[in-house]
């Protein structure tokens, strides 16, 4: 997003990523200080960084200590993420848009909508387990309702904001209440709609992470609780580096999307 | 000239009202357009002509009085009058060729009509070569190009204006003043163009009519025959310019 890139050419931006490397290693060298070269703290508590690389990619063909590889954890947590999130968009972006569009529609479902709005999340993950036990489902349906919410907000939002002018433009030239929505309103819409998949993935991801702390059997949740329970803290930090990682790594994916999509708008 | 009226004003008010009471936008427009005839509406301040210009479109509906177009009431808007607008009416996520085409897309016109059609208004505003090019890639005049070679597409009677230039810089406004003329030269149309710019106004119209501010309304009528292309420092112009202004509302 930043406004430096339609200005700064290659140079300017290798720059930045000079500062960026600087910044993790910085980090990483303060916490080798901290842990193998003074030992402020113990190892069962905080263990060294190279201990932690060296688990992570140990954790990638290595089932011990709780049960499965990293790559196995890190499939379980997308899929049961990408299938609530999956439908979250499917549900929450049309309905967010029709709520934008059609008055009466949004009096219908605001009421409903406004109650449910607030709940966080997480706060659903009791009554889902009550619903779905603990397997995929009652997890994805936690993020089904964290991902609907940002979606629809999102959506709403932009359709809204569509330019009177532009409307204007589209009755002068005889254009349809349908064709104005479709042609002039969600192409309005687009750049926030794409916000709101982003924010929703964001807000998904972590959703996800909490529900499987609670009620799981398999996933970086699952795993980074299990190992704070048989005190294994350079699993606990692997594990936290991959969210992160995973995390950054489907951000990042959907700003390509936005990139794809969003041709010929500012800000990208 | 041709007398064959196409847009006639018949006492048009206009009145918005907010929580206790109402203001007079638009008062008592009586106002006759002639076929291919360049009428400027002149006039100070924000406040409604852009109201008026919406109303003869059809986007707008007068409290009292009625517009016909070509003899039939406006009810509503209508591909028989372009409108082209002040600055920001481009759709951003559309090439000018998207842009352009737009009108006669939701007219249902066939793909390759529709590219033919709107290669020569692109041409004709002297845009070739920016086919493809996104909004944000184009000068503020250009976009204004887009803006008239969007309304010229789906072929209207009548071509409204709405100060299409007040958000260029001087340079480029005498330049797309120039060129408007041409463009109007050779596609002629009945158009109504407003702007609050006396130079713009002597330079494009064959009858300006002077408005008053709040509320809108008809002030003095000049009938400007000085032959084309003028000159901005021609006598008659200056003089004119002179009147004009000197008998303009200066209550703002």
């Amino acid at each position: 997003m930043s406004k430096n890139e339609n200005k700064g050419p290659k140079k300017k931006s290798k720059k930045y990523i000079l500062i960026s490397i600087a910044s993790v290693f910085l980090f990483l060298f303060i916490w080798w200080l901290y842990t193998d070269v003074f030992k402020a703290v113990p190892a069962n508590a905080l263990p060294s960084p190279i201990k932690v690389i060296s688990t992570f990619f140990i954790k990638f063909v290595e089932t011990k200590p709780e049960g499965a590889t990293m790559l196995q954890h890190i499939f379980s947590s997308l899929q049961t993420t990408l299938t609530g999130y999956a439908i979250g968009v499917a549900v929450g972006v049309p309905l967010g848009i029709c709520m934008g569009w059609f008055d009466k529609f949004d009096m219908f479902v605001r009421p409903i909508f406004d109650l449910l709005r607030p709940i966080p999340g997480i706060a659903w993950i009791p009554v889902m387990i009550v619903f779905f036990g603990i397997g995929l489902m009652s997890k994805a349906m936690v993020i089904f309702m964290t991902a609907l919410i940002a979606c629809v907000v999102n959506s709403y939002s932009g359709t809204k904001q569509t330019l009177n002018v532009h409307l204007w433009v589209g009755r002068t030239f005889g254009a349809s209440n349908l064709e104005m929505l479709f042609r002039i309103a969600i192409p309005s819409a687009m750049p926030l709609i794409l916000t709101g998949l982003r924010v929703a993935l964001a807000a998904s991801w972590s959703a996800l992470v909490a529900a499987e702390l609670l009620a799981s059997n398999r996933g970086l949740g699952f795993m980074i609780q299990q190992c704070r329970v048989i005190g294994r803290p350079d699993v606990i930090i692997a594990g936290m580096i991959t969210i992160g990682g995973v995390g950054a790594l489907l951000t990042y994916l959907l700003k390509l999307l936005e990139k794809l999509l969003l041709k010929g708008r500012k800000n990208i | 000239m041709n007398k064959d009226v196409v847009i006639k004003c018949d006492s048009v008010s206009k009145i918005f009202y907010s929580s206790d009471k109402g203001f007079d936008v638009v008062k008592n427009i009586d106002l006759t357009v002639f076929k291919n005839e360049f009428l400027v509406l002149f006039g100070p301040g924000q406040c409604g002509k852009t109201t008026l210009l919406n109303i003869i479109a059809g986007l707008d509906m007068p409290t009292s009085g009625k517009v016909y177009v070509n003899n039939k009431e406006v009810i509503g808007p209508g591909p028989e009058r372009g409108v082209v607008y002040q600055s920001i009416s481009l759709f951003p996520w559309l090439t000018t060729m998207g842009n352009v085409e737009f009108g006669i897309k939701a007219a249902g016109v066939g793909k390759k009509e529709r590219r033919k059609r709107a290669q020569y208004y692109i041409d004709l505003v002297g845009l070739q070569g920016f086919e493809n090019t996104y909004p944000i890639k184009l000068s503020g005049g250009m976009k204004q190009r887009v803006g008239i070679a969007r309304a010229y597409c789906i072929e209207p009677v009548v071509m409204l204006m709405d100060e299409p230039f007040g958000a260029l810089d001087a340079q480029t406004r005498y330049l797309m003043q120039k060129e408007l003329e041409i463009i109007w030269g050779r596609e002629k149309r009945t158009v109504v163009f407003v702007t609050n710019n006396i130079e713009e106004a002597l330079f494009l119209a064959d009858r300006i009519v002077v408005l008053n501010n709040c509320p809108t309304s008809i002030r003095q009528e000049y009938v400007i025959d000085m032959p084309r292309p003028r000159e901005y420092t021609g006598e008659k112009f200056l003089y004119l310019r002179k009147e004009i202004t000197g008998n303009m509302d200066k209550t703002l």
